[in-house]
């Protein structure tokens, strides 16, 4: 029997009296059709694809690279062999003299020739011969090194920081990116077919921003934590495991920091497109979140041998979920360091949701031009 | 009984509605009519509770509507607008989810519409692909999926070619006649003159007339009849009381001093001969609308 011979046959009042659902369901079944939403769109797995392929091969690469690290060749006589074998990091190639050693270091062959020295004062027993620049890495080796101290030790190696610092940056910026441009695609996509208008007559407006803000934040946590597992398996199956048990701790982190700072990016990616009424003018009014974003990407690669900026970094929400598992990587951040940075994450995340989801009521409704953002944050009228 | 009372709301400096009142009645149809601009979307909004009213409440059989009930309305929005990627069938089960509708219910629902409305073919199709005839059942079909107890449609005809036209009638007519209120607006007043029990008519943000149409006809209509019969009315213009205005032959239109003059003259008619028509001379919808926006 359909619905309409139903309403001839019955009053108002005996109609099924379907039960309103509760906020929380509102926001899940908004959340849901985000996520199926995602789901369908090929560019979206097709992007997620490439993404995980390229984390898998750059741990791959850099367990090889590190694995194998190639030896300087370098040409000797019969009488520098055993000096230069003694080093254990160059690779000695035999010549029959200093003519052909010569010659080896002119095509290439070799990076540097040592051969025994011929000035009566040289202090050592050979003479090396370069190209066209002193060969440090060679003299480095030949070298007669003091007894060091060292009175506090890096905890990592620099090259390794450096990796780890883009590794983080870079999965920050591209997630936040991908997921915060997705949920301002959205909101701008429910303004510009005015679906809106029916969602706010069904459901609360916050209820609608939740469920976004909620259904890109599932997604971008289930992404992380993929690339998060992906590093992790990628080292074990490289035997990588050194590497592993220092890291596997800040990734942890990476990810609920994550988590939650993108909470609040993701608050202000709706808020701020919620101000306009196109796609083509999505991109100008979110341009200043991007650059939130942007920011700690780029500090944490130039600065990630600096301590105070990393200590800044990693209590500023923004550049918090790169900062602080940067700083327990290198093993400088107090066990209560991310707990305490947490917590203000968390309180600005509030804040900024609070915020956001009064910009978003207020501007809804407001079509055609760029709603101001003082109206946007004071007006309690659409039009 | 929905009763919008006193409502006020302004934009900025503007005004644009002042003190918005009138009912509407279960099971009857309201046709809301009224020029561009003149306020007839915000007051839909303000009903639905997308809009919130500087002053004034909108009850149900006299209690303020809360958002909970509201939940329980329809509303199709002047304003078109489905997700374009979604899948028909799918996109209306979401919005009757939305609205608290159980999933099963939901996709029964959902499916009972598309077949009333012609769409069943299209069901899976994605909504972008529809042609823009189909994208407005579709709309239809979403203001109503969730069974609302109130249905309020802005401008539900516009856009749609005849057949749809009379499909979307029907479809509505049911659900008047289920016991639901019915409010819509419409630019096309001869659709509106048809369907509707009741009438508003709203002009600069304030009502200038309601109530039922019948009625407003009534009030609006001048003391003027016509006679059609099977041979020559020539002899009215001997009857007192009666001002001739034309004539032709056998039909006569006049203005008759009283209702029993009227009727007297209906019954010499009736005595000279067979009467093809007697009635007062009704003014259209739109002739009375020209008149009370003025």
């Amino acid at each position: 029997m359909s619905i309409l011979s139903q309403h001839t046959a019955t009053a108002r009042r005996q109609r099924t009296e379907y039960q309103a659902p509760t906020f929380a369901q509102s926001v899940w079944l908004v959340s849901n059709r985000e996520i199926t939403a995602r789901l369908r769109s090929k560019a979206f797995l097709i992007s997620t694809g490439i993404l995980l392929l390229l984390t898998i091969a750059s741990v791959i690469v850099a367990g090889i690279v590190s694995a194998n690290p190639p030896l300087t060749k370098v040409a000797v006589l019969d009488s520098t062999s055993e000096v230069v074998e003694a080093t254990g990091v160059l690779e000695a190639v035999s010549a029959s003299g200093v003519a052909e050693a010569e010659e080896m270091v002119r095509d290439g062959t070799v990076s540097a020739a040592v051969v025994p020295a011929t000035g009566a004062d040289s202090v050592l027993d050979v003479r090396v011969i370069a190209l066209d620049s002193v060969p440090t890495s060679v003299l480095g080796a030949l070298s007669v090194i003091p007894d060091v101290t060292v009175l506090e030790p890096a905890a990592q190696p620099e090259v390794l920081i450096y990796f780890v610092a883009i590794g983080f940056g870079l999965v920050f910026f591209l997630s936040a990116m991908t997921f915060g441009t997705t949920i301002a695609q959205s909101v701008v996509e429910e303004k510009q077919t005015r679906v809106v208008e029916i969602l706010m007559s069904a459901i609360p407006v916050r209820a609608l921003m939740a469920g976004k803000v909620v259904g890109n934040t599932i997604m971008a946590f289930a992404q992380i934590t993929l690339i998060g597992v992906l590093v992790s398996a990628s080292m074990a199956v490289t035997g990588q495991h050194v590497l592993l048990t220092d890291i596997g701790g800040p990734i942890i982190w990476f990810i609920v920091f994550f988590t939650f700072g993108f909470v609040l990016i993701a608050a202000l990616y709706a808020a701020t497109a919620s101000m306009v009424s196109r796609q083509e003018d999505v991109g100008s009014v979110t341009a200043p979140v991007m650059m939130l974003v942007m920011i700690p990407y780029f500090l944490v690669i130039f600065f990630n041998n600096n301590p105070l900026v990393l200590a800044i970094m990693s209590y500023v929400p923004f550049s918090a979920p790169v900062g602080m598992p940067m700083r327990m990587f290198l093993g400088t951040a107090e066990w209560w360091e991310p707990l305490l940075s947490l917590a203000i994450l968390l309180v600005t995340t509030w804040g900024v949701v609070v915020l956001g989801s009064r910009i978003y009521s207020n501007s809804l409704l407001r079509m055609g031009g760029r709603v101001k953002f003082t109206e946007a944050l004071s007006a309690r009228s659409g039009s | 009984m929905l009763e919008v009372a006193a409502i006020n709301k302004h934009y900025g400096a503007r005004q644009v509605l002042t003190d918005v009142n009138f009912t509407i009645g279960d099971g009857r149809m309201t046709g809301f009519v009224g020029a561009n601009g003149s306020g007839k979307t915000t007051t839909m909004r303000i009903i639905l509770g997308v809009l919130a009213a500087d002053s004034g409440q909108v009850l149900l059989d006299g209690i303020p509507l809360t958002a909970e009930v509201r939940r329980r309305f329809g509303y199709m929005p002047e304003e078109r607008g489905l997700y374009p990627k979604m899948r028909v069938q799918e996109q209306l089960v979401y919005l009757a989810r939305l609205h608290g509708v159980p999933p099963k219910a939901a996709a029964d629902n959902a499916d009972a519409l598309l077949e009333r409305l012609g769409l069943t073919e299209r069901a899976r199709d994605l909504v972008e692909s529809l042609s823009l005839g189909n994208q407005q059942r579709a709309q239809i079909a979403a203001a109503l999926v969730h069974d609302p107890e109130f249905l309020v449609l802005d401008e539900p005809f516009s856009g749609l070619d005849p057949i749809a036209v009379e499909t979307v009638l029907g479809v509505l007519r049911d659900y008047a006649a289920g016991g639901a209120p019915v409010l819509f607006s419409s630019h096309q007043l001869d659709l509106v003159e048809r369907l509707c029990d009741d009438l508003v008519i709203i002009a600069d943000g304030s009502i200038r007339a309601a109530g039922p149409s019948q009625l407003l006809r009534d009030e609006h209509s001048t003391p003027r009849f016509e006679l059609h019969a099977n041979s020559d009315v020539g002899w009215l213009r001997q009857v007192s009381g009666v001002n001739v205005l034309e004539f032709d032959g056998s039909w006569a239109q006049f203005e008759a001093e009283s209702e029993s003059v009227s009727q007297a003259v209906l019954r010499e008619a009736l005595e000279r001969g067979s009467v093809t028509s007697f009635g007062r001379d009704r003014p259209s919808l739109a002739t009375i609308f020209k008149e009370v926006i003025q």
